[in-house]
């Protein structure tokens, strides 16, 4: 992949007739490059640029020169910005009154308003590679990148996204507590285990992405989409991470047995079953779940219903009811809507890889309109839950989120084709789902202070 | 010791960018805005392994030159330089070695602790050689113009 555009003489030569000077380069006759500041006349539709023979020194008609424009802009205290350059090489003739021609043959160049730098840097991964591999056969022993252990966890299991477990499992055991359902141990299990299970989805879902291609086309990841990278940069092997998920999921595994032994119930094993097969299949073959179109579907069961539900039957020893299952259409609709807003900027990645996930598949009109209509039925859910007598009262705090809504909502149409304006969005986006966990699980801690201090208080409505 | 004429020196300090040249293995020269970074005796320049194609071609060619030429690049001053050099390339810790040179590229791009604080975000950004450059010639242009001939200064010896 390369790591700039195409650039041929003609638009290199377009592009540097916007500098107010260039800088001639050749080699000169001991073999060193020796540069120049001139300024140049572009005749780009000729396919040359005219400037004066500089005072003092020969420039070689027998090989290949260039003109250079290079720009930043100065940014005190910061260092600079605006960064772009451009390079175009091609043979010099005598042009008459001291003048030389030179007729562009190539040209090279990057500028950072059509390539940002993360795609640039992003663009050019494969020359690290080529890089690293050259060194490690230079020392005759393997040279990787390095990040700090804390950071390469951090970024290889993408740790700060378990509060997408962390929100319906809490939830789920909440919610039977206040159904007078309660049990620490097994709380807590479920907790680790349910943790376990997401790394081993987010570290698994980064090698099957490997393995077919869909990690390598992207160039244009955030730190909310596309991946953990860390395969793609060299920090961790593929080998490493198809263990690492292994770990995990055996881990998730152990757990799981232990509570079915301690907690059994049918509804237990069933859940776990389904969420083991939606959480593997959703990037694994034959099921692929995100490459057909159902990747929102499978991450709104998984860390909706399957999570909340999965928690409270463990508290519940397997008694299902309503309410754990209404509390838990909200947080997967949102929790969908994480994935569906991060897979806007991975689009194009994502189809070259043939991943058909719902921004690939639709236009932008449509997935706008797919996020106000899924985030207004979270909220209307909430809403007829409390006045159906299913949530309690309080689930009405989920109100107060709607201003991160309307963030991310208003924010969505002007970044569609800027990945790192919309990162300040998913940002938000991410922000509404654990403010609307929050909200609920506050919502249930005052059902149960409720319970506990003022017991005749009614929190249902016509309960 | 060898060292650059007073007037190239300060063009070095000052300067936010300069221009790298290296020459390919055809033997085309190839320009890649880098900043210089001055000890007071050599030019050092870093170059991330993302972008290290720079480093291939000086392995294969030594002979580089650094180039001083925007005036808004230096604060304004008009004057330009060329300094020509052998280079080497210092990759015995890609991961951290470039860091003994923080110092002197953070008074220029103060951002840059900023960014090596964030290192789990661009982990590649900061994988980085060393360029060092020895000055051989300096060619310098006190009125920046090529209308005048350079000044050149064969580094250690008269000028010209």
């Amino acid at each position: 992949m390369r790591s700039t555009p195409e650039l041929d003489a003609r638009a290199g030569l377009d592009k540097l007739a916007t500098y107010p000077y260039t800088i001639l380069t050749w080699v000169d006759s001991a073999g060193y490059p020796v540069s120049v500041a001139v300024e140049a006349a572009v005749e780009a539709v000729a396919g040359y640029a005219l400037f004066g023979q500089p005072a003092g020194l020969t420039v070689p008609l027998d090989r290949d020169v260039s003109l250079t424009g290079s720009h930043i802009r100065p940014q005190p205290g910061y260092g600079y910005d605006e960064r772009r350059h451009v390079t175009v090489w091609g043979r010099v003739v005598p042009a008459g009154g001291g003048q030389l021609r030179l007729s562009a043959d190539r040209a090279w160049g990057w500028d950072e308003t059509e390539v940002p730098f993360f795609e640039y840097s992003e663009r050019s991964t494969g020359q690290s590679r080529k890089y690293f591999d050259a060194l490690s056969r230079e020392r005759g022993t393997p040279v990787r990148p390095r990040l700090s252990l804390g950071a390469l966890t951090l970024r290889t299991t993408r740790l700060p996204f378990l509060t997408a477990t962390i929100v319906p499992v809490l939830l789920g055991i909440l919610v039977a507590a206040s159904d007078g359902a309660f049990d620490l141990l097994s709380a807590v299990l479920t907790v680790i285990g349910a943790s376990f299970v997401q790394l081993a989805i987010n570290v698994s879902n980064d090698v099957f992405d490997t393995a077919q291609g869909a990690d390598d086309a992207n160039v244009t990841p955030t730190k909310f989409s596309g991946g953990s990278r860390v395969i793609q940069y060299g920090l961790v092997s593929f080998r490493q991470m198809a263990g690492l998920a292994t770990a995990f999921y055996l881990a998730a595994a152990a757990i799981g047995l232990l509570l079915l032994a301690i907690r059994g119930s049918t509804a237990l094993l069933v859940i776990g079953i389904v969420g083991f097969v939606v959480g593997l299949g959703y990037t694994a073959p034959p099921l692929k779940l995100v490459y057909r179109g159902l990747g929102e579907l499978a991450v709104a069961i998984g860390f909706g219903p399957l999570m909340l539900l999965g928690a409270y039957v463990v508290q519940t020893r397997g008694a299902l009811s309503l309410e754990p299952f209404v509390v838990s259409i909200p947080i997967a609709l949102l929790v969908a809507l994480i994935l569906y807003v991060n897979e806007i900027p991975d689009r194009r990645g994502d189809a070259r890889a043939g991943k058909r996930t719902l921004p690939v598949r639709y236009s932008q009109a449509t997935i706008l309109s797919g996020y106000r209509l899924a985030v207004a039925a979270a909220y209307g859910v909430v809403v007829a839950g409390v006045v159906a007598g299913i949530l309690p009262i309080p689930a009405l705090l989920v109100l107060l989120t709607v201003p991160l809504a309307l963030r991310v909502e208003r924010g969505l149409e002007p970044n569609y084709d800027n990945p790192y304006g919309l990162m300040a969005i998913m940002g938000v986006n991410i922000q509404l789902h654990i403010f609307v966990g929050l909200a609920l699980l506050a919502a249930y801690a005052i059902v149960l202070v409720v319970a506990a201090v003022a017991p005749g208080v009614p929190l249902f409505l016509g309960r | 010791m060898a060292t650059l004429p007073e007037p190239v020196e300060r063009l070095l300090e000052s300067a936010l960018v300069g221009e790298l040249t290296v020459v390919n293995p055809a033997g085309r020269p190839v320009t890649y805005p880098l900043i210089p970074l001055y000890d007071g005796e050599k030019v050092y320049l870093t170059s991330s392994t993302l972008f290290s194609r720079k480093l291939e071609h000086i392995k294969g060619n030594p002979k580089v030159s650094v180039s001083i030429t925007d005036p808004i690049a230096v604060g304004g001053r008009t004057d330009r330089a060329t300094i020509q050099g052998d280079a080497r390339v210092i990759e015995d810790d890609p991961h951290g070695g470039w860091e003994r040179l923080l110092p002197i590229w953070e008074k220029k791009e103060p951002a840059i602790v900023y960014f090596l604080k964030e290192r789990i975000a661009l982990p590649l950004f900061f994988e980085r050689a060393l360029i060092e450059v020895t000055p051989r010639r300096a060619l310098y242009w006190a009125s920046g113009s090529a209308t005048a001939a350079p000044v050149v200064t064969e580094v250690g010896k008269e000028a010209a």
